[in-house]
């Protein structure tokens, strides 16, 4: 019965009208002892006497009210207004205003009964409920908070069982292995490959106002050279050859970019808006082209297959729009019943995949004739523990596609599409936010957030860590690659965008060609601003 | 005009029972794992629900499992049972850190009998799965706000069950537990129809 036992000191400690066992000694009792010898009791029912009431009530609450003394005869008009005890001759000692004359109460018997009342209603039923009746219903009331807030539960009426025989406790040598998301001490280990990759970015720009939302594609790396970004209301075009930076857009207050992605040739970007509608913007001329709805919430996530693209949303589903066309959507996927984060066509267009905040890969197979893809998923691969927004198809291998999971997951899987089997798991004690191939090398490359917020290199098939760029002080948010495959830009949530040149090709080879190839797409661009 | 035959869908007392316990059976090997209170290694994928879930593979957590949750099962049917705990103690200090309780509620069915001994349910087994699929998730997710288990963990389930319920052989009864400056989180909730589960995390805060 220890409940009750701590159930009652906690009441005992809380009431405030028992008898007072500590503190200074109560004026009544003070004028009992002083008169035991006077003896001048009797007398004095005279109400306006009842100053002594007052002192006897202050010397509980600690407060002494100027109160008019209640008259029951009509007695002088200004009778003491405050209670004055040093006045004392004319007051009758150990009286109240209820019971003035206390004299032939004998208080040491009264509490003995009373005690004895309240311990023989206890021990008569030690199950309980009697307690109750004999408490007054505010009692009742503060002890039935008072359990709920310990978690008692109802004493009265529950039994508490157990199984006696007992699971194992865990070895000893086992840690716990989520301490990787809580604790910044894990050292990083960086090996270092055949080529030299420089572990500091190149560049980096600042970024004001990025939004840090896990699930939204604010920046892009165009064919001829340009990156876009979104800033807080604004998109941005940033010329990585020129360095010249201009403002394609600025939306109104609440509204806002949620997902930026170029053509395959550069020059038209599609914007995924916060109200469910993508657009398109001649980036040369600075001018939008169509507005096209068909979501009822955000669209986080953009993927283009030539005249097609394809828009995933936070109402789960995605949308195939074709963009000559006046009735654009020609599809609607619903695979989802979260946020669609992750949204990738492969690189031969075959196949379309999607992530989820459901923590479901979706692989859509792509069917000729314009519409898109069907409209059930090929495969739904579930295996992932948290929302799935990284995914990159593999360019050297076909049917093969990797994702990274979140936080609670923080693995990369690789699958094969053709039969929907798991091909291999890394875990990398780190939410995963982004992935990229690099066909110069055969390498893959992820983003990652908390602790160290690095992009790891790993080569492929192995898996071998090859390098950790850090620099970043908050989480990655985004990638994108380069036009020529040498350059990685990470947006981070520490308001930079940091380009790293992780990827540089043999330099005799690629001179030539980038040299060539990008002279002649920067007087394209030039042409057709006037 | 074709005549068809509807089959209804009509789940019994013991076979919700039957639902919730499997529910309990993957939800609490799920949180073994995700809490990291055993070794990830020994924890195997199995496919439940439309998701992935991981299963403890030690055979001593997976009879101490099934005979708990073998007597939950017959008491649930007889809708005894008012609150299942799965309670994480420190194995050295023997402090309580997380409390997961599975509150049953009692409902009423669909069925057309008044006997309480008999009642019904029509509800789709795809929607329970749908809602028990939705709190899997979420238990996957509390990661994110979960203080951390450091120290080696043991974990215990209590059941609190009415007061006329009768102890069988291998039974104790024990105390409620308490945990030091609790804070609470409610999860989904998801129901047979005949049953009504309410699943609460309360974990310590770390100060």
């Amino acid at each position: 019965m220890s409940q009750f036992n701590f159930l009652n000191e906690m009441t005992s400690a809380l009431t405030l009208d028992g008898e007072i066992s500590r503190g200074p000694v109560p004026r009544w009792q003070k004028k009992l002892e002083a008169s035991a010898m006077a003896n001048s009791l009797n007398g004095s029912i005279n109400a306006s006497r009842s100053v002594l009431s007052m002192s006897y009530n202050s010397s509980f609450s600690g407060v002494n009210p100027p109160m008019k003394t209640p008259r029951k005869v009509g007695g002088d008009a200004k009778c003491k207004k405050t209670p004055t005890p040093s006045k004392g001759a004319k007051t009758p000692s150990g009286g109240d205003r209820f019971i003035p004359n206390r004299g032939t109460s004998n208080f040491e018997l009264g509490h003995y009964l009373i005690k004895q009342e309240q311990e023989k209603s206890e021990n008569d039923d030690k199950d309980n409920s009697n307690n109750a009746n004999k408490k007054s219903p505010s009692k009742v009331e503060r002890q039935k908070l008072i359990s709920d807030s310990l978690q008692v539960g109802d004493p009265k009426s529950a039994r508490i069982l157990c199984y006696q025989n007992k699971a194992p406790a865990a070895p000893e040598s086992h840690q716990n292995p989520l301490k990787v998301v809580y604790s910044i001490n894990t050292p990083l280990s960086t090996k270092s490959g055949s080529r030299y990759i420089p572990t500091t970015s190149d560049r980096i720009l600042d970024a004001p106002d990025i939004i840090n939302d896990y699930y939204l594609n604010l920046m892009d790396w165009s064919a001829d050279n340009i990156v876009t970004v979104a800033l807080g209301n604004a998109v941005y075009l940033w010329n990585a050859a020129t360095g010249n930076i201009e403002q394609l857009v600025e939306y109104e207050e609440g509204d806002h970019a949620c997902a930026l992605s170029w053509i395959q040739d550069g020059q038209i970007l599609a914007i995924g808006n916060n109200t469910g509608a993508v657009e398109l913007w001649d980036c040369s001329k600075i001018k939008r082209l169509r507005v096209m709805d068909g979501h009822s919430a955000r669209v986080g996530t953009l993927a283009w297959n030539s005249f097609l693209v394809s828009s995933g949303s936070r109402d789960g589903s995605i949308v195939h729009h074709d963009v000559r066309a006046r009735e654009h959507k020609v599809a609607t996927l619903n695979g989802h019943t979260q946020e669609v984060c992750g949204l990738k066509w492969s690189t031969d267009f075959k196949h379309l995949a999607s992530g989820g905040n459901d923590n479901l890969v979706n692989v859509w197979s792509a069917v000729s004739g314009g519409t898109g893809s069907a409209t059930e998923p090929l495969h739904v691969l579930n295996e992932h523990q948290a929302a799935v927004r990284a995914l990159a198809w593999c360019p050297w291998q076909p049917n093969l596609l990797a994702s990274g999971g979140g936080t609670a997951d923080r693995c990369i899987k690789f699958w094969n599409v053709s039969n929907g089997s798991l091909v291999n798991s890394v875990d990398t004690k780190s939410q995963v936010c982004a992935l990229l191939w690099s066909r110069n090398y055969k390498e893959l490359i992820s983003a990652h957030g908390f602790a160290h917020n690095q992009l790891t290199i790993w080569k492929y098939p192995s898996m071998i860590k090859q390098a950790e760029l850090t620099g970043h002080t908050s989480r990655v948010l985004q990638m994108a690659m380069s036009p020529d495959g040498s350059t990685v830009i990470s947006a981070g949530a520490d308001e930079t965008l940091r380009l790293w040149n992780c990827f540089a090709p043999d330099p005799h080879a690629a001179k030539k060609a980038t040299a060539g190839a990008s002279k002649a797409k920067q007087s394209v661009f030039r042409q057709s601003i006037r | 005009m074709s005549t068809a035959q509807s089959t209804k869908n009509c789940i019994t007392l013991r076979g919700s029972a039957q639902i919730i316990v499997e529910y309990l059976k993957y939800g609490i090997n799920s949180i073994l794992f995700q809490r990291g209170i055993y070794p990830p290694e020994t924890f195997e994928n199995t496919q439940q629900y439309g998701i992935t879930i991981l299963m403890s593979k030690d055979k001593k957590i997976e009879e101490f499992l099934a005979n708990v949750l073998q007597q939950t099962e017959e008491w649930l049917a007889k809708n005894m049972i008012e609150k299942i705990s799965m309670v994480i103690t420190n194995a050295h200090t023997k402090e309580v850190l997380e409390c997961w309780d599975f509150k049953m509620q009692a409902e009423l069915g669909d069925g057309e009998t008044t006997d309480s001994t008999k009642l019904t349910s029509s509800k789709e087994l795809k929607r329970i799965q749908s809602e028990i699929r939705d709190v899997m998730r979420q238990i996957s997710a509390t990661v994110s706000y979960l203080p951390l288990l450091d120290c080696i963990c043991t974990f215990d389930v209590m059941l609190y069950t009415l007061q006329n319920c009768e102890i069988p052989e291998k039974w104790d009864e024990t105390g409620a537990v308490f945990i030091q400056n609790a804070q609470a989180v409610q999860l989904r909730s998801f129901s047979t129809g005949l049953h009504k589960v309410d699943t609460v995390v309360n974990y310590k805060m770390a100060s």
